[in-house]
Parts: structure tokens; C-alpha cells; sequence
């Protein structure tokens, strides 16, 4: 494996999560009724990261929660290793919230599409939207994110890593070409 | 980490971290139980068959659930109007029933090792749902769950199993799990209804139940089955509601609470009295309960992975 | 015909004789033995290299299962089996269907035998104590024993009634017959699958005590001692039993036994498995049993060796552990399991093990003796006690394989046997 210069580092990851919490509180004019989900593993850390900054912009504590999808992913009958489940932690009704998913990374779409899924199982939200820290394409389902941090196309061999301090011990994100 | 066997016949010689696992992974699906919607798509396009040739009730209704709320799905095979009540073995009933490509099999059998044989029969992930008077692993999982639930741990905790231990598959079961995971378990019952060596399991042996009260944080109180008196184990039930049943006088001599646990039927005034059975130490209906999340855990973990 | 058996060790532990010579058989009689015997004119001449000829083995409790299980066993298979094992003669259990409880069924039994195999494999008949086994009513032992049964027993099921068991020891000694007794107490072993103890605790099987089979001989011992008729334990497993016997010997009374060599063998730990070729009746029990009965063969309590072969198809083998039926094949595993488990750890010596295999059984039968001596009919057993080898139930001349055995290594085998002028090899 051959690693690349970081595409982002730590202070460009501050930035970008910070433009993200401004578009989340203009998209949905202010915070009323809306929720952060995160995805675990990573999905978790970043939608804490902005739910502070949200909170500290418009001075109010909003709802998060997070989702654990293993239950729900579409591979579980073909995957060689068994998952190990994290657990889900929603302690609100979705019904009528304005959800935000987040995740690290958007690729396949099939993260969202079980994440959907299971949102529509806890209740009936009014929206859900969608924030990535990346989108590397390659979309297999027809999903979009409402929220970018930045845009980076790949080709089939390159790996996206993103790094953060609360699992990884550092915040970066790497683009990795398999061998 | 997946579980060593891609079946759960016994709990005898399964690993601390396999238990671990399976009590870990409950709790995932007792959240599942919490939601508006039941149900998860985990086991989709899985087909289980519960394969009951003893009667059962709550065991077979709540694989069922657990199955249903996986997105399994389900065939019920009882003995009543079956194949084997016109003498087909079980093998023959097994490979014909595997004939139809199914993926798991609950079974529910009167032989000990009945599950064991399936398993050696048949290419289907088997869980033994009761064989006989030997294990009834789920059982024995679900009142570890329970137990770790209200105390938070199994460690170092004493529990007493009540009882007609010769013929309780629970009972074994509970010994053999509950010491894995560091209980201390010991059996409190009339001679008649102790097996012979049961000391050389480790466990402690009461035949005066205020004595087991008195050491006990935990009782798991078995059903008298009143279906075996012929054998004459016992002169009566009276006799042993008034020697064994755990009473609220009773329980109000120790000093401790103490919880109690029943795998259900209950024989009301036989072997635990109804102000017991009902009363605020009683966890029975966390146990009925948990034993879907417990079962929802062992489906999943056996039905997904290679 | 002329057969000339060459380097030869011949043991004929009756006659103290263990010595290596070459054995001239003229017409099926023992015409020479001699160091050295030249062949001359038309004989068929082996060559054993120091290979045991003994005196004929018997297996005293065989289940032929023919008539009426023909599917398990069949008297020309059974015998098969028997010849393969090194046995030229058997006696067969009365549990067949319909029971020996009739001479008719005697007489079948022998007529069809001496046609088997050129009659290469004597069979003796034990007839039923009572009435269709039912332990009621004697059965009529004077007729049976006129048509060739050779000794009365209700196997299978044992002898319950106190009083009848009186009635058979008195009537069948009064025709010099013995009782051979299963011994159990079955309201004690009722619904019981195996040994009573730690294995069956674990596996929740239910239980047999050792005193289902002790209380029933040590009650029999006290009834034969009372009418003075001579008792025969069959299978007897216990640490218990075997002291019992020890102690009713000491009291000179006419008490003979005899244990499989499963009881030898396996402990009640081989039923962990469930593999339902560990269920026999009476059970495996535990490993202070099986050092008991070592100790009764070694200083002659247990008199026998038998295998109590019992044969199941494999299909009734193989179901649940508590629908299968009880037993296992004996014939083609009993010489190797003898001298694996006892001979080589010396518990018995080779004389030990011909005494128990074929001189004490036609003692406690009344048979006639064989003996390797000029001028008597050859009813050799030849045994190859260094052959290391491979059970392999497939390869079972019996109908039936289920045996716990399978793939077991064992040393020593029968190498071949003599009887009736024909010469049988095993392989």
C-alpha cells in the first residue's frame, strides 16, 4: 500500500466541520425539530463534533442520537466475518424530526439505504437528510448527500481513510491505492 | 468474534466468551424490543424450522418471535399430525425436512443428545430448544441475562436451583453456564429428585430449603412435574409445598432480598406460592421477556457469518 | 484328507503343554505331534511360524437373532462372524422370535447350522428358562434338552420371580443343566439408558444403579445355594457383582461368570458422545468397575469371556439415544479386545485367556473337552497374538456393524481355525 499526502489534516477538518454546521442551520433555517444521527463507527464521532459547534452557534442544545446498521445491512448472508454489534441509541421519537444522517464517508450508498431503513423503523420522520465528511463516488443505489465536506473522485484501487482523534488518535483523511 | 460451533446443543464446555458474546449481543436486541417496530431484516430469505416433538408453548412462541422479528421465515413442525406419529425415524423426519432447503433448525425432543444427533444428520445450523432431561441452552442464557441485568454481573453471585433437578434439563443447563461464568451454583431439593453424583459437578447440595434461602442471592425455582409422581419421587405435592415451596415467610427470614426466578410453567402453590411468584422480587416476566432478545441473539449470531 | 500344521506353538493349558511342533491331522483326528513331521504323499501343509494353536474358542452368549430378526443377523452370517473371530462354537440366546422355547426351534436351529458353512462352527442352543421368556412357567426343558439345548436362560429378560427361578434351578439342574441368569432388577433399572453416576448426571440419560444387577445376583446366589443347583451370571459388570462371585466361590458354591469384553474395555465416559453403540444392557460403567473385573479375571472369579454379541441393523441404530436398542456386535472384536486390554498389559496370561475362551466355558456348559492331543478330533483355534490391526465394521462378516470399536487399533487377531476336518482363515 502506498499512502498520498493528506487530502485533508487536522486544522482543514476543523474548517470543513464547521462550514458543514453553518449549511445544516441555513438548509433547515435554524434548529427546530431537527436531530443529528450518527453511524457508527465514525458517523458517531463527527455528528458529536457537530452538534457541538451547532450548539455553540445557535446557543441551544439539539437532539442526537446514533445508529448501529449491522442488523439492517444487505451483505450479513455473503460476509465471511460476523459483525459485532455496536448497538443503537436513539432516545427520541424520529417521528416528525428533521433527521440528519451522518457518516465519514459516502461511497455505494448502502450504508444510507440500511440506515433509511432502520430510521423508518424507529418511527416516521418528517425529512431525513444527509452529511458526509467525503464523497468518493462510485454510487451503486440512488443516493445523494445534502451535506459535503469536499468531493473526492477515486478509481476502483484507491481506499478512503478517515482519521479521527476520538478512535484513530489523530484527524486526517487519506487516500490509500491498494497493491 | 463468532461463536465456536455453528450450533448451540448445550452449554456444557462453551467458552466464557462465547456466553459473553451471546449476553453482549442480547442487549442489542433487547433495544430492538423497545422500538415501535419489532423488527429487524437481519435474517431475511432465512428459512427455520422449529421442530417440536414435545409440547411446549412459551419455548416455542418465543423462538417464534425471535424469529419473526429477525424477518426469518418460520415453519412449525409439531408432533401431533406429523410424520412421526406414523413411526418415521428422526433422521428420516430430518432429511426430509432438509430436502425442502432450510437453513435452521429449533428442535424440541423428549431423547437426550436429540439435537446432538440432528446435528450430525443434517448440514443445517441446529439449537437445541430442550433434549430431553439432558440441556435447554437458551434457557439457561436468558436467566444468565436476567441475573447480569439486575446485579451486573454473574460473579461471585450464589444461586440456588430449586427442585426437581433429576429431571430438569434447565437445571444442567444453569450449572453448566452459570459456573462458566463464575456463579457459584448449588441445588436445593428432596433426595429423591437430586441426582446421585451431582456433588461431582462442583455444585452444593441443600436438602433443607431455609438453609438454601439463608446462602442464597438468587433462587431459580424449578417446576414440580406433577406428570412424574407415578415414579413416586414424592408422597405428595402438599407435602412438598410445605418442606419446599418457597413461601413469603420463608423468604422473609434472610436478610438480603432475594431475587426469584421461575423458567415457567408455574405450579401456582406448589412450588412457589402466588404472592412470590407475583411479588416485587419475582423477575419471571423479565426472564419470558429477555428470552426472546437472548434467542434473537443466538439466531443472529448463528444464522449470519460463514 | 491330510492336513500337516507346521511350527506351531501349541497350548493346551489342560495338559500343561506349551511347546512349538508340527501337528499331522489325519481325517479331522490328531494323528502326530512331533517336532519335526516330514509331508508325505497328499497333504495340505501350513506353515505358522510360531503362531498359537490353542483348543477351539467358544462364545457361550451369541445373539444368531435367526428365526425372527433375520434382518439384524442370520444364523449363516452370525456364524460367519463367529468363524472370522475365531470361534468354532457358539451358543446362541433363546430372545429370538418365535423364542427357543420349543424343541421345534432347537432342531432349526441346529439343522440349519450344521449345513452353514459345512459345519464348520458348532452350535449350541441355550433354550428358555420359561415360557415365551415371560419368566411365568418353565418352560419344557426336558424336550429341549433332548433336541440339544444346552442350557436354560431367559436373556435379554432376566429370571424375576424369586420362585420360579427356584423352579428353573431345581428342574433344569435335576437334567444337568445350568441357569444362565440376566441379572437385573428391573423395577431398580426401569427406563434406564446407562450406568447411574457422574457421566449420567451430565448428559441427563437415565439412570441404571449397579445394584440392579448385584441385588439380582446376590439373590440368585442365595437361591441356588438353597436348591444346591449350579448358577451362571451372563455379563456381569460391576465392581459389586465381581464381589459378590469372589465371595460365594470362597464358600465353594457352584456360582460360574462370565463379561464381555466391552465391560473390560469402555468406561461409562464413552456415552459423553451419545454415539448410541455405547448403549448395552447392562451399561458401561466406570473405571473402578472395569479395574474390578480385571481383577476377577485375573484371579478367576469371572470364569468366561463372552461377547454377548448382539447385532441392530444400522437404521435401528441409528436414531435418538433413547429409542435405540441395546447392544452391540462381539464376535469379530472379542479375541483382538482380550488380548489388547489383557494379555499385553499382563493381567492375563495366554493359558489365562484359553481357559476363559474355551476350557472353562465347556465346563460350565458340560460340553465335551477339546483338547490338542493324538488321537482327538482337531478343534483348533489359531491365533496371531502380534498382528497389529485396524476394526473396520464395514469389513464385519456380521449383518450388523454397530459397534463402538470401529477404527480402533488392536493387537492380536485369529489367524484361523480348525474344526470339523475344514481349515477357516480369518482374513
Amino acid at each position: 500500500m502506498k499512502t498520498k499526502p493528506k487530502l485533508i489534516d487536522e486544522l482543514g477538518m476543523h474548517r470543513t466541520l464547521t462550514r458543514l454546521a453553518h449549511e445544516i442551520i441555513e438548509h433547515n433555517k435554524g434548529i427546530e425539530s431537527i436531530a443529528l444521527v450518527g453511524i457508527k463507527t465514525r458517523g458517531e464521532f463527527i455528528a458529536k463534533r457537530l452538534a457541538e459547534r451547532i450548539t455553540s452557534i445557535e446557543k441551544k442544545e439539539l437532539l442526537i442520537g446514533m445508529l448501529d446498521i449491522t442488523l439492517y445491512r444487505d451483505d450479513l448472508r455473503a460476509k465471511l466475518k460476523q459483525p459485532i454489534l455496536k448497538g443503537t441509541d436513539i432516545a427520541f421519537d424520529v417521528t416528525d424530526k428533521n433527521i440528519v444522517l451522518v457518516d465519514d464517508v459516502l461511497f455505494t450508498g448502502r450504508t444510507i439505504r440500511a440506515a433509511l431503513d432502520q430510521l423508518m423503523d424507529l418511527g416516521r420522520p418528517k425529512t431525513i437528510q444527509l452529511a458526509v465528511l467525503i464523497d468518493r463516488g462510485h454510487r451503486e443505489l440512488p443516493i445523494r448527500a445534502d451535506f459535503v465536506g469536499k468531493n473526492v473522485p477515486t478509481s476502483d484501487n484507491q481506499e478512503i481513510q478517515v482519521r479521527l482523534k476520538e478512535v484513530d488518535g489523530e484527524d486526517s483523511v487519506l487516500l490509500i491505492e491498494k497493491v | 468474534m463468532p461463536l465456536q460451533s455453528r450450533h448451540l446443543l448445550g452449554l456444557e464446555g462453551v467458552s466464557r466468551d462465547d456466553i459473553q458474546l451471546v449476553l453482549d449481543t442480547a442487549t442489542n436486541f433487547r433495544e430492538v424490543l423497545e422500538r415501535p417496530i419489532k423488527k429487524v431484516p437481519t435474517l431475511q430469505g432465512k428459512t427455520i424450522v422449529n421442530l417440536f416433538f414435545e409440547s411446549s408453548t412459551r419455548t416455542r412462541i418465543s423462538f417464534e418471535l425471535a424469529e419473526r422479528r429477525l424477518s426469518a421465515d418460520v415453519v412449525n413442525f409439531s408432533v401431533a399430525g406429523s410424520s412421526v406419529a406414523k413411526g418415521e425415524t428422526l433422521k428420516d423426519t430430518a432429511r426430509n425436512i432438509e430436502a425442502m432447503k432450510i437453513d435452521m433448525v429449533v428442535v424440541r425432543h423428549s431423547s437426550p443428545g436429540a439435537a446432538l444427533f440432528l446435528s450430525r444428520v443434517m448440514n443445517a445450523n441446529i439449537i437445541n430448544a430442550g433434549d430431553g432431561t439432558h440441556e435447554h441452552p437458551t434457557q439457561a442464557l436468558l436467566d444468565m441475562y436476567t441475573i447480569r441485568e439486575k446485579f451486573g454481573k454473574l460473579e461471585g453471585l450464589n444461586v440456588c436451583i430449586v427442585g426437581d433437578i433429576s429431571h430438569s434439563r434447565v437445571a444442567l443447563s444453569n450449572i453448566y453456564g452459570m459456573q462458566t461464568m463464575g456463579a457459584n451454583v448449588s441445588v436445593c431439593g428432596p433426595t429423591t429428585l437430586i441426582p446421585k453424583d451431582i456433588k461431582k459437578l462442583g455444585v452444593k447440595v441443600y436438602h433443607n430449603i431455609d438453609d438454601a434461602i439463608r446462602d442464597a442471592d438468587i433462587l431459580n425455582v424449578l417446576r414440580i412435574q406433577l406428570e412424574r409422581q407415578d415414579r413416586s419421587f414424592l408422597p405428595s405435592t402438599r407435602e412438598y409445598h410445605n418442606y419446599f415451596g418457597i413461601t413469603k415467610e420463608r423468604l422473609s427470614k434472610s436478610k438480603k432480598p432475594i431475587t426469584i426466578m421461575h423458567p415457567g410453567p408455574i405450579n401456582r402453590d406448589v412450588e412457589i406460592s402466588a404472592d412470590v411468584a407475583d411479588g416485587e422480587q419475582s423477575v419471571i416476566l423479565q426472564q419470558v421477556l429477555n428470552g426472546v432478545a437472548v434467542r434473537m441473539a443466538v439466531l443472529y449470531l448463528l444464522g449470519t457469518g460463514n | 484328507m491330510k492336513i500337516l500344521v507346521k511350527n506351531a506353538r501349541i497350548i493346551e493349558p489342560s495338559e500343561n503343554i506349551d511347546q512349538v511342533a508340527d501337528i499331522l491331522i489325519v481325517d479331522g483326528i490328531i494323528e502326530k505331534i512331533a517336532p519335526k513331521i516330514a509331508a508325505s504323499g497328499n497333504v495340505q501343509e501350513y506353515v505358522l511360524d510360531g503362531k498359537i494353536v490353542a483348543p477351539g474358542f467358544i462364545d457361550m452368549h451369541v445373539h444368531l437373532r435367526e428365526p425372527g430378526y433375520e434382518h439384524k443377523e442370520t444364523i449363516e452370517t452370525g456364524l460367519d462372524a463367529a468363524a472370522a473371530g475365531g470361534f468354532t462354537a457358539v451358543c446362541c440366546m433363546p430372545n429370538t422370535n418365535p423364542p427357543i422355547d420349543d424343541a421345534s426351534v432347537v432342531k432349526f436351529i441346529r439343522e440349519k447350522s450344521e449345513k452353514t458353512l459345512n459345519g464348520l462352527v458348532d452350535v449350541y442352543p441355550v433354550a428358555a428358562a420359561t415360557k415365551h421368556r415371560e419368566g411365568k412357567e418353565l418352560s419344557p426343558m426336558i424336550e429341549l434338552v433332548e433336541a440339544g439345548a444346552v442350557a436354560f436362560s431367559d436373556d435379554g429378560s432376566p429370571i424375576e420371580n424369586p420362585e420360579i427361578m427356584r423352579r428353573a434351578l431345581e428342574y433344569s439342574n435335576m437334567l444337568g443343566k445350568i441357569i444362565i441368569q440376566h441379572p437385573e432388577d428391573r423395577s431398580l433399572a426401569r427406563g434406564g439408558m446407562m450406568n447411574e453416576g457422574l457421566v449420567s448426571t451430565s448428559l441427563g440419560l437415565p439412570p441404571i444403579p449397579s445394584i440392579a444387577e448385584e441385588i439380582m445376583i446376590d439373590r440368585d446366589i442365595q437361591i441356588a445355594k438353597y436348591v444346591g443347583a449350579s448358577y451362571h451370571a451372563a455379563h456381569i459388570s460391576t465392581a459389586g457383582s465381581v464381589e459378590i462371585i469372589r465371595q460365594a466361590k470362597k464358600k465353594n458354591l457352584p456360582v460360574t461368570c462370565e463379561v464381555t469384553p466391552h465391560h473390560f474395555t469402555l468406561t461409562d465416559e464413552a456415552v459423553r458422545t451419545f454415539d448410541t453403540n455405547t448403549k448395552m444392557n447392562p451399561p458401561l460403567r466406570t473405571k473402578a468397575d472395569v479395574d474390578a473385573i480385571k481383577e476377577g479375571l485375573r484371579d478367576g472369579t469371572i470364569d468366561v469371556i463372552a461377547s454377548d454379541h448382539a447385532p441392530h441393523s444400522f437404521d435401528e441404530k441409528e436414531v435418538e439415544f433413547l429409542e435405540a436398542p441395546f447392544g452391540i456386535v462381539g464376535l469379530e472384536t472379542a479375541v483382538g479386545l482380550a488380548i489388547t486390554e489383557l494379555v499385553i498389559p499382563k493381567i492375563l496370561s495366554i493359558n489365562q485367556l484359553i481357559e476363559k475362551f474355551s476350557i472353562n466355558p465347556r465346563k460350565i456348559l458340560s460340553l465335551p473337552s477339546v483338547k490338542i492331543k493324538v488321537g482327538e478330533k482337531t478343534n483348533f483355534t489359531i491365533l496371531d497374538i502380534q498382528k497389529q490391526w485396524k476394526v473396520d465394521a464395514q469389513k464385519f462378516k456380521s449383518k450388523s456393524k454397530n459397534t463402538p470399536f470401529d477404527g480402533r487399533t488392536l493387537i492380536g487377531k485369529c489367524f484361523a481355525i480348525i474344526n470339523n476336518g475344514r481349515v477357516h482363515f480369518s482374513d
